[in-house]
């Protein structure tokens, strides 16, 4: 139990101890220069720790997998984009990008959709904090209990069976036939099927971030605008809907990228089968069924490349926030 | 009713009827999502008391009508786990400093990022964001093999460190969003009567900032709590007396081969803590924190 008390304190004392006295030191270090190379050495100093996880945690292997996917099945020959190749003419593949075609749309949309929509509506009744806690809950469960929960929801019996899943119990009751939804590929339905579980989960991440930049809109702005005869809809468009665009753009991004990786999900609930397959699934196959590591370093190269737009698109909201405070 | 509503002389307040209308709309709305919402965890929770045999023979709402045949005996089983109680504890021993550590270092870089002049600022923002995309997977034999030998593998702060790491991008990204959006004028008056960035940052930046501080810990928290692979990897067989709480719940549902009335409670009970943590830091969310002095 000694062990045991030792550890809470570093947890709990140590650890925000030696950071934020990291930070105090930087002042310190930088009385040695002279006042002209303070504000030269000082960002780097704050950087500094960052760039030194970043570097170690997520550079170091993300070089490595770039290397990687150059390199046939083994690692011992190059075989230049070989596995790019692959990857571009392969039927499963192709299929899996388009997936994550519409995971990117759907996705975002609907939770950056209803997550904005919550977010404007609970800000004016007195159950927000409620309303707010059940949109957020389903992020608070693991992603095995999400596939459990929806395993519930979807379940399909045969039509005369009883029906124990919650939508074709619900069916059943309004008279139409059950439906097989993790399986229907028709409008890749069974895909459909897939987002509406992600949007479940992670509305109430969107939720909380618009939330948090619509509380710190000045409230005497609206009032004001309220005063000079605006109705709701126009103070929404006018003035709320502006100032929160740079944080929705944060949010689209965060959704976007994560729709990019979808995993989890997919692994769990149909593991890619019945054309349900995403770009992440594809990769985890190939590293851990067929072992290669060269054409999943490739998939892996691919989604980092799919952001490039995004990030583009990142830089001009960036310039456009310089250009207005 | 739209031409009156445009033909209101300015300066009126909508009719009570207008007003009273537009609420109902806003209840309805929002009574349909939460319930959307609350619907497949409810159907989990009340299977999560039902005898194991009836979860799979009929549906949950069964469980609500007589005869309820309603059982603890899921709990009971979960609870009665070998290690449990330590598994939680391990939990937190993780969980915290992951979710201190990232934010910390996060809201320095994103001070820097923010506040600060230097070359390839832009450039180097992007880069970090960029990293966001990586998977989490590609990075896991390369970094098991440095904490080999670093001969840190098992302990607690090889997963501190991996899950900083990972966390960062996105706190970065978010933080500094947010502390780009602060007012100029704050910094350089504070600037002005000689508080170096040191005080500018604890004093001023941080503080103003607590909202979007408060939702990146909770998504954190989240993170860590719920993380299953990177303790599976960085502790895993070296050190298991460190496994959490998630890990400890899997292998429950792989021993009892798709135990799933028992994975719905042993769900419940690993979600007590991350609603805690939301609920005692919904109170942050509030208006009038920044005092209405931040832009958008």
């Amino acid at each position: 139990m000694d062990d045991r008390l030792i550890t809470a304190i570093v947890v709990v004392v140590g650890v925000p101890g030696v950071l934020v006295g990291y930070i105090w030191g930087t002042e310190q270090v930088l009385r040695l220069f002279g006042g002209r190379m303070q504000p030269r050495i000082r960002p780097w100093l704050w950087l500094l720790p960052a760039l030194g996880f970043l570097g170690v945690f997520l550079v170091y292997p993300t070089i490595g997998t770039i290397l990687r996917s150059l390199q046939d099945k083994a690692g011992t020959e190059f075989v230049g984009l070989a596995n790019y190749a692959w990857f571009f003419s392969n039927d499963n593949a192709l299929s899996a990008l388009k997936n994550n075609v519409l995971w990117v749309v759907f996705l975002t949309v609907f939770t950056v959709g209803i997550g904005l929509l919550i977010s404007v509506l609970v800000d004016r009744v007195r159950y927000e904090s409620v309303a707010k806690s059940v949109i957020f809950v389903p992020l608070a469960v693991s992603m095995v209990a999400a596939g459990v929960i929806w395993k519930f929801m979807y379940e399909y019996r045969p039509p005369g069976e009883v029906q124990i899943g919650t939508l074709n119990a619900a069916l059943g009751a309004v008279g139409s036939g059950p439906v097989a939804f993790l399986q229907a590929q028709d409008f890749s339905m069974n895909t459909f099927a897939l987002i509406a579980v992600m949007t479940w989960m992670w509305t109430g991440f969107a939720m909380v971030i618009i939330s948090a930049a619509l509380k710190a809109i000045n409230p005497e702005l609206l009032e004001a605008a309220r005063m000079d005869g605006a109705n709701e809809w126009q103070v929404f468009r006018g003035i709320i809907f502006p100032l929160l665009v740079p944080t929705l753009a944060v949010v689209s991004t965060t959704i976007v990228i994560t729709a990019l990786k979808a995993f989890d999900v997919v692994y769990t609930m149909t593991s890619g089968n019945l054309e349900t397959d995403v770009i992440a699934n594809l990769m985890i196959k190939q590293m851990f069924s067929f072992g290669d590591f060269g054409r999943a370093s490739a998939i892996a190269v691919v989604l980092l490349l799919a952001i490039v737009p995004i990030m583009l698109f990142n830089i001009r909201q960036f310039r456009s926030q310089e250009a207005v405070r | 009713m739209t031409t009156a509503a445009s033909t209101r002389p300015r300066g009126a307040r909508p009719g009570w009827f207008a007003r009273a209308r537009g609420r109902v709309g806003v209840h309805a709305v929002l009574a349909i999502l939460m319930i959307v919402w609350l619907l497949p965890t409810v159907g989990l929770l009340v299977n999560s008391f039902r005898q194991p045999a009836a979860v799979s023979a009929s549906g949950w709402w069964e469980g609500l009508t007589p005869p309820y045949d309603l059982t603890l005996e899921n709990y009971a089983h979960v609870l009665a786990r070998n290690g449990i109680a330590d598994a939680f504890i391990n939990s937190l021993f993780i969980t915290i400093p992951a979710t201190v550590i990232p934010i910390l270092v996060a809201a320095f870089a994103a001070y820097a990022f923010s506040w600060m002049e230097f070359r390839g600022r832009n450039l180097l923002f992007v880069v970090v964001v960029g990293l966001l995309v990586v998977p989490l997977q590609t990075t896991l034999i390369p970094i098991l093999r440095l904490f080999a030998s670093l001969g840190i593998n098992g302990q607690f702060l090889a997963v501190w460190l991996a899950h900083t790491g990972y966390g960062l991008p996105f706190a970065i990204y978010l933080l500094r969003n947010y502390m780009g959006g602060l007012p100029r004028e704050v910094f350089e008056s504070a600037a002005i009567d000689g508080a170096s960035p040191v005080t500018s940052f604890f004093r001023l930046a941080l503080p103003m900032s607590v909202p979007v501080i408060a939702a990146l810990a909770i998504f954190q928290f989240l993170f860590v709590w719920n993380d299953l692979l990177v303790s599976l990897i960085y502790i895993g067989a070296a050190n298991p007396d460190n496994l959490p709480l998630t890990v400890n719940l899997a292998n429950l549902v792989n021993s009892l081969g798709g135990g799933w009335q028992a994975l719905g409670a042993a769900a419940f009970l690993s979600m007590a803590l991350p609603l805690v943590v939301f609920f005692s830091l919904q109170r942050f969310f509030v208006r009038g924190i920044v005092g209405g002095s931040v832009k958008g």
